[in-house]
């Protein structure tokens, strides 16, 4: 028999894991391939709301109908993901009535469960919506956690055969008698690279079919094949506030607009967001005026949100694309559907498909149509079961636990554990070494690190995104070198160092935009803990330098790297008595310097 | 009845307590008002007073850099001779060393990293980075803080003068997984078995080494104690790495000031916030919020030592920058994206928030005029510094303390 078609697949975010998912689950052999960890791009930058469709029930029925038969699959498939919140459109007065009864009859007509709650009852929900408004719809939406959705798809591809590639960069796209042939890639190397699959070097990796679901980043790939693919990326801020305000998901009842959405998510709630059409998706500028405006319009619906603390903000871009002919002016007129361009076709360049568009509720269904593509391409004739089979993970996630006698942790930091892990939990959690709570926010303990270790290396951003360690009020003020510490049972102190640093960065990062009130406050805890403290600022051991990162990979959000900066040398020890440049022999050893010192060099000289 | 004294200090960090004790020592009726009970179980215990100078030289000789510092530093205000004379106190009071030399010394801490400190606890001294003698870590299987292999390699790429070797045991005492510093602490004060159960573990992996660091949890009352019986099975030194919260040697050494405090006659009270003041030129009474309602506590004179932004001594909104008692003038860019920069580490504007004084500490208006007559402040709500670069906070804290409750109380009023 004839060895399978050998498909690679661009992107490791929702789509491109859920591709070569479905792709390796029908006999393909597939390799996937993502230049940052899995979720780099859009995926890991977004709200986290699993449509009902509600939201498009007015402008877009079939995007809407499409929203809640996903909806329905996921809550399935994907159980350890999700959780069922609930979602409410909220009308102000001066919000159009007539516009209400639009969005409810939308939902009826697309099959969406929809329910008129009065005031009184919508408050007795969410206690903390403000007084005056009017009524409200109450719909299906659920939060759903992006990072585990897609860790699990991947981790599904690699059961049924696939090999994941991640901080791999695409440098070139094959194209042989105008036909794409593969791809060539760079594979990732140092300390802070994911170590799973390939480390460093280049290779080249022959296919007979490549999939292009990098979002909007398609048109770069594109450009490599020679073919154009006009994503039209535009940004968005997600600001996280630091307790969930409300337990529901909360939509302003009004047409699509900037600042209408809060979804709860774990211990925080995200409140959303802007859309700005940008032209490059990894250089736009983050500004001031998106965080005001979301905390500002979104206290109409939540008055407290206006003194909240917030924890950090970021920002996403949007891969919206329309067939160039449409000509939207504004980006929130361009659909919010998906797009299949099949090169061959459309520009005589065959051996890729590219997907464009779309949003993370339909990933699924937007991996099955591709696959479906694929399939035909090759005539291969195999069903697709993804929407029956669940994820790793989600298997048997049913039955109640009494997670404290099992686990030997305390209740809450167990139950929360169970939740993360689903059905892997018995894997992760039965140990018999000392298990501590490492981040205490999240209630993250060291088996569960470990384990995070064991798939993502020393990407420790891949790591908190596996465990949610760190992203908890601390900001890894407190955990952070913890964390760190767990690397050192299988990676040399340089390599913890620098991970640890890129940690710190990344933190320090989101940050920045909810530098005021508790969270300057602290912010300066973190500072001084980490800078006084831990001397991690000015480290001699740092030969680099101060606050340079041995890697810092550039981040969709247009990172600001870190000017270099000179060496720590010191006045009175620039004599480099070894690594740091440290003449230790300047410094006090002590009363009785003199029998303990090597060189007892004297002060001053 | 009304709560009088003649200097009231607002604030319980090593500021407040420093300066409330300068205060009772030079014979004034002092009292201490402190919101929380413990401030400095955040900090590591170690004392610095300067470490870096402001474009980042590492100074072994932390006094003669104070005169380059620039204008705006609160030890420009004190000068070198106020400094030296705060620590003179504070060696005075507790059983801190490093008073015999002018000189910083180098200490591991739990990162694995060398700071610079002038003054450490007995319990810190062997570890000192300039001797010359092999040393080993300890560290403990279910301690998440400090992971002593990785710390010793740590140590040998900053290059220090000796050889370090780390080793994980496992602690002795039937403690649960995520059990507390205190625990630890109270384990090993109270129980031979287990000091000499735990030596029993590290000893085998001891080498050529001549001094052992642990965790900082070696005993709560009795700290020398502890470490004096580890030391005599070891035939080592025995020292404590200095660590992040919640600090065992950073409790240790406000319980020292507060006996000090006790010592000299001051009164203390903790539990209430300060919520505001009374008076126009002069402030005449502090208003303490007891279980909500504002009791009036009357002062001739009284010393601001709430702290900086990460105690709550300095506020924030998007946009404003505030000292929320006596509202005194803090400036700051306007523009709240002025305030950080982007690296982690950057030379963030926000370290330096704080209010700026005249030479008597006395915090000054937006005109460059006195807040208030009888209005001193000291310690971090003190703007123009950045404490965690520079590695100053105690100095100057302790130099700007003692320097304010001395004002406070040789004033006439």
């Amino acid at each position: 028999m004839a060895p399978p078609p050998h498909v690679a697949v661009v992107g490791g975010g929702s789509t491109g894991a859920g591709v070569a998912r479905d792709l390796a689950m029908r006999g393909f052999e597939v390799t996937l391939v993502e230049k940052g960890n899995l979720t780099h791009g859009t995926t890991g930058r977004m709200h986290g709301l699993l449509h009902s469709g509600g939201r498009y029930a007015v402008s877009d029925t079939s995007s809407a109908a499409e929203c809640i038969e996903e909806n329905r699959v996921l809550r399935d498939i994907a159980a350890h993901c999700v959780e069922e919140t609930g979602g409410l459109f909220v009308k102000r007065p001066e919000d159009s009535e007539a516009y209400f009864q639009k969005k409810l009859e939308g939902c009826r007509e697309c099959g969406i469960p929809a329910e008129v709650l009065s005031a009184e009852e919508a408050r007795a929900m969410e206690p903390h919506l403000a007084e005056d408004i009017e009524k409200a719809i109450s719909v299906p939406d659920a939060a759903i956690d992006p990072f585990r959705l897609v860790v699990a798809n991947a981790a599904s591809a690699e059961e049924h055969g696939a090999r994941v590639e991640t901080h791999t960069e695409v440098t070139d796209v094959l194209v042989e008698d105008g036909d794409v042939v593969g791809l060539e890639v760079e594979h990732g190397s140092g300390p802070g690279k994911r170590v799973h699959g390939t480390e460093g070097g280049t290779e080249e990796i022959r296919a007979d079919h490549v999939v292009n679901a990098t979002g909007a980043w398609a048109g770069r790939l594109g450009e490599m094949a020679g073919v154009e693919v006009a994503v039209r990326p535009s940004k968005g801020v997600m600001t996280v506030m630091n307790t969930r305000q409300v337990d529901t998901v909360i939509n302003r009842c009004r047409p699509k607009g900037d600042a209408d959405i809060v979804v709860p998510h774990e211990t925080a709630c995200i409140l959303g967001t802007t859309d700005e059409e940008v032209s490059d998706p990894e250089d736009y500028p983050e500004e001031e005026w998106e965080v005001d405006l979301v905390i500002e319009t979104l206290a109409e619906l939540i008055p407290m949100l206006s003194d909240a603390r917030t924890l950090r903000s970021f920002w996403g871009v949007r891969p919206l694309y329309e067939p160039p002919d449409v000509g939207s002016a504004d980006p929130t007129d361009i659909t919010r559907d998906f797009f299949l361009l099949d090169h061959a076709e459309r520009d005589g360049v065959g051996g890729m498909t590219s997907i464009v568009g779309g949003k993370l509720t339909t990933y699924r269904m937007m991996a099955e149509k591709i696959t479906d593509h694929v399939c035909e391409r090759f005539g291969v004739d195999a069903a697709c079961n993804t929407a029956e089979v669940p994820l790793p993970g989600s298997e048997e996630f049913s039955v109640l636990r009494n997670y404290m006698d099992e686990f030997g942790l305390r209740s809450p930091v167990g139950r929360r554990s169970v939740e993360r892990l689903g059905s892997r939990a018995d894997d992760v959690l039965k140990t018999d070494e000392p298990n501590p709570v490492v981040c205490n926010c999240e209630g993250v303990t060291r088996a569960e690190l470990r384990d995070a270790i064991d798939d993502a290396g020393t990407d420790l951003n891949a790591v908190r995104l596996r465990t949610r360690a760190s992203m908890g009020n601390c900001q890894g003020g407190f955990c952070a070198h913890r964390i760190a510490n767990e690397l050192s049972q299988e990676y040399d102190e340089p390599a913890v160092r620098a991970a640890w640093d890129e940690l710190l960065q990344e933190r320090w990062k989101g940050q920045r935009h909810a530098l005021w009130g508790e969270q300057l406050s602290q912010a300066a805890l973190n500072y001084a803990l980490h800078a006084t403290t831990q001397n991690r600022d000015r480290d001699p051991a740092d030969t680099a330098g101060v606050g340079t990162p041995a890697e810092y990979p550039a981040d969709a959000a247009g990172a600001n790297e870190p000017d270099a900066d000179e060496g720590t040398t010191g006045a009175n020890a620039a004599d480099d008595e070894g690594a740091g440049g440290v003449d230790f022999s300047a410094f006090d050893a002590g009363p009785d310097a003199d029998s303990l010192t090597t060189d007892g060099g004297q002060h001053g000289d | 009845m009304a709560i009088e004294s003649e200097v009231l200090v607002v604030g319980g960090g090593l500021a407040g307590l420093t300066a409330a004790l300068a205060s009772a020592r030079a014979g004034a009726d002092t009292r201490l008002v402190s919101h929380k009970q413990s401030t400095l179980r955040n900090a590591s215990g170690l004392v610095d007073v300067l470490g870096y100078s402001p474009d980042g030289e590492l100074l072994s000789d932390p006094y003669a850099a104070i005169p380059d510092l620039p204008e705006s530093h609160p030890y420009r205000t004190v000068g070198v001779e106020g400094v030296r004379e705060a620590l003179a106190v504070f060696d005075s009071v507790t059983d801190y060393e490093g008073g015999h030399t002018d000189r910083n010394a180098l200490v591991p801490t739990h990162g694995g990293t060398v700071k610079p400190t002038a003054r450490y606890p007995p319990g810190a001294a062997a570890g000192l980075a300039s001797r010359g003698d092999d040393m080993a870590l300890v560290g403990f299987e279910a301690t998440t803080d400090f992971d002593a292999p990785r710390a010793a390699a740590h140590l040998r790429a900053a290059g220090v003068p000796f050889d370090v070797r780390g080793v994980t045991v496992e602690f002795p005492g039937d403690l649960r997984a995520d059990a507390a510093v205190t625990r630890y602490a109270n384990v090993l004060e109270a129980e031979a078995s287990v000091r000499r159960e735990l030596a029993e573990r590290v000893e085998p992996h001891l080498g050529d080494a001549a001094r052992v660091g642990f965790p900082a949890v070696l005993g709560n009352e009795e700290a020398g104690f502890v470490r004096e019986a580890l030391a005599d099975r070891l035939g080592a030194d025995v020292f404590e790495v200095p660590s992040g919260p919640p600090s065992l040697p950073g409790l240790r050494l406000e319980d020292a000031l507060f006996d000090a405090l006790t010592d000299a006659g001051a009164r203390i009270e903790t539990g209430n916030p300060v919520v505001g003041y009374e008076g126009d030129r002069r402030v005449e009474s502090v208003l303490v919020d007891r279980k909500g309602a504002e009791v009036p506590y009357r002062a001739d004179r009284v010393v601001l030592a709430t702290g900086g932004l990460v105690g709550k001594g300095i506020e924030t909104e998007r946009g404003a920058v505030r000292e929320p008692v006596f509202d005194c003038h803090v400036p700051h860019p306007e523009d709240r994206y002025d305030w950080f920069e982007d690296d982690a580490f950057g030379d963030h504007a926000f370290a330096r928030f704080g209010v700026t004084t005249d030479d008597g500490l006395r915090p000054l208006d937006a005109d460059g005029e006195p807040e208030f007559e009888n209005l001193r402040a000291a310690g971090a709500v003190l703007g123009g510094y950045d404490f965690a670069a520079e590695k100053s906070g105690a100095g100057v804290s302790l130099a700007t303390g003692h320097l304010a409750g001395t004002a406070a109380a040789e004033e006439t009023p």
